[in-house]
């Protein structure tokens, strides 16, 4: 039997054997709700009869099933599909993401040409890089005046870092022979750039890229808590404020898939630039 | 060869560097003369740390001198150029691209008006040269040392250089490789009239490939010892070589060098009419009439 089957075999054991645990603690739940005033138990939302607030992983499959089949109806601001949300979460990331990248790469790659450049740069990247990005929100929301924009800007804050200091890393790498030979066959600096240390720091830079984009999806969510209104943040907000906890916790299961993907592509695109010594 | 002038003249070169303290500064080699002619091929012997790989470097336009020049055609060197060619160490082949897509990077620097077409029908010549039809498509990791390596003289000729400058090409090769690439590299360079300068430490390569061959002593202050021709004819091979009865006088004459007199050089021209200018040019022979004969460059 292969590595690979008897891994996924024991995938699914695993799984199984999670879910029952789940079951039989949601079991054990159950008997002290029982104890609990029924008034306040109406209040909470559980069944009068004794059933748990915390749901089994039968409920919670039945929920995902609903949401994979019907991910895009729009009943008013509070009650809108689980895609709809995710999707505006993606549109911020992408944003974001995307506008660090136009900033972070070509600057990290003029940065990376200058050792002095380099080192000036340094303390600065060094005192900003671990700042959580949500403690620029109050700033930007009082300079940007719009929610919407202040969570893109949360997530540009937060990918630049890693893309600008990889991008600075590859460049200034880049092997000394390769640019002895481009020097001996008389390259201009724009194709030195253009074909020899952008194609020999591309693995690093779309490594930097990769790990910008997995930060910026962690916190996508807590900036939407924080501005409300739409995306997957707010969504698991309203949902543990509606105390649906089958709700947060297949909230819980699309963020991780799709931040699965993203990441799935983002080393995809590595490979693409990825060059055998 | 006298009379012709010289393509490459080395004149009173040399480089220092700043020493690790701080203070000062090591001179890796000085007052460093000789001449390469056209069509002739020239191979730089020498201990490392003697600035060996520094001096081809200051030839190729990487590095700068900290005293005297070196002309090529009449004019001093300031840059790199595509009139001189370098074949590196480590092939320093770029890993992303094709092996034909790496001659062509040099042959469109060289003629950027060429279509697609030309250049790649001229890269395909020296592919064929090379003895690498085939792989045209294959990217260096794909490759042998030794196919990296035809790929880096490729390249090199390519680009159809006035003067090919080659820092110990074959030294990361195993022993056949090395052979069967040296005999290759002496083949073309005779055919096209190649004029040629190459590092080494391996006496046999140089015997083998050079016409005169430039000893170095040991660094740091290296000097020219002396300058050696080679005299065995033109047509030897790597297979019948040491069969020529000047073979062993000059083997040993490199050998000698190379073990004692490289080290105690300093003593040496204390009691010799060194002169720096014109170091001596020897002639290592089995013939009784002159053996060993000295005689000094004009």
């Amino acid at each position: 039997m292969s590595t690979n089957l008897r891994a996924a075999m024991l995938s699914v054991v695993l799984f199984c054997a999670f879910c029952f645990a789940w079951q039989l603690w949601v079991g054990a739940q159950s008997g002290v709700a029982g104890d609990v005033d029924p008034e306040y138990a109406a209040l909470l939302g559980q069944q009068a009869k004794g059933g748990s607030a915390v749901p089994g992983p039968l409920d919670v499959g039945k929920a995902i099933w609903a949401h994979i089949a019907n991910p895009f109806y729009d009943k008013g601001p509070n009650d809108k599909g689980i895609g709809i949300q995710l999707a505006y979460s993606i549109l911020r990331v992408m944003m974001g993401f995307l506008l660090a990248a136009a900033v972070a790469i070509p600057i990290g790659f003029f940065i990376g040409m200058s050792e002095v450049f380099r080192k000036a740069v340094d303390p600065f990247v060094q005192i900003l890089k671990p700042v959580s990005p949500l403690a620029w929100m109050p700033l930007a929301l009082y300079t940007i005046k719009d929610s919407g924009a202040s969570s893109i800007f949360v997530i540009f804050i937060c990918s630049i870092w890693p893309m600008l200091i990889n991008t600075v890393f590859g460049v200034a790498g880049v092997r000394k022979e390769w640019l002895n030979v481009a020097r001996t066959l008389e390259v201009s600096n724009v194709q030195m750039a253009w074909r020899v240390i952008l194609p020999a720091a591309a693995p690093t830079i779309f490594t930097g890229m990769r790990i910008s984009i997995g930060i910026a999806w962690l916190v996508i969510v807590a900036a939407e808590m924080l501005v409300g209104g739409t995306g997957i943040g707010y969504y698991v907000w309203n949902e543990w404020n509606n105390l649906s906890i089958t709700g947060v916790i297949s909230a819980i299961f699309f963020i991780g898939v799709i931040g699965m993907l993203l990441d799935f592509i983002l080393a995809r695109l590595v490979r693409l630039v990825e060059y055998a010594e | 060869m006298t009379g012709e002038k010289p393509l490459i003249s080395v004149e009173g070169l040399a480089r220092r560097f700043p020493t690790a303290g701080g203070k000062g500064e090591t001179e890796i080699f000085g007052d460093v003369w000789f001449h390469v002619h056209h069509g002739e091929f020239v191979c730089l012997i020498g201990h490392s740390g003697c600035g060996k790989t520094t001096l081809l470097n200051i030839l190729a336009g990487l590095d700068k001198p900290s005293d005297g020049v070196v002309i090529v055609d009449g004019r001093e060197v300031t840059g790199p150029s595509l009139n001189r060619a370098v074949i590196f160490q480590h092939h320093a082949l770029l890993p992303w691209l094709t092996a034909i897509r790496n001659i062509a990077f040099g042959v469109e620097s060289r003629w950027p008006g060429w279509s697609r077409q030309k250049v790649r029908e001229h890269c395909q010549k020296y592919i064929d040269m090379v003895h690498l039809t085939g792989s045209e498509e294959k990217r260096p990791s794909q490759l042998s040392g030794g196919m990296k390596q035809r790929v880096g003289i490729a390249r090199a000729f390519a680009i159809e250089p006035k003067i090919l400058l080659m820092d110990e090409p074959f030294s990361a090769l195993d022993a056949l490789t090395r052979g069967s690439l040296q005999e290759e590299l002496l083949s073309i360079c005779q055919n096209t009239q190649q004029t040629a300068f190459m590092i080494t430490h391996d006496l046999d390569e140089a015997l083998l490939l050079a016409d005169s061959i430039v000893l170095m002593t040991n660094g740091p202050d290296a000097r020219v010892c002396e300058i050696i021709e080679n005299t065995l004819p033109r047509d030897r091979t790597r297979s019948d070589m040491h069969t020529h009865p000047n073979y062993y006088p000059m083997r040993n004459h490199l050998v000698e060098f190379l073990v004692n007199r490289s080290k105690r050089f300093r003593e040496e021209i204390s009691t010799s009419s060194y002169d720096p200018r014109h170091p001596p040019v020897v002639r290592p022979s089995a013939s009784p009439e002159k053996p060993g004969t000295t005689k000094w460059a004009s």
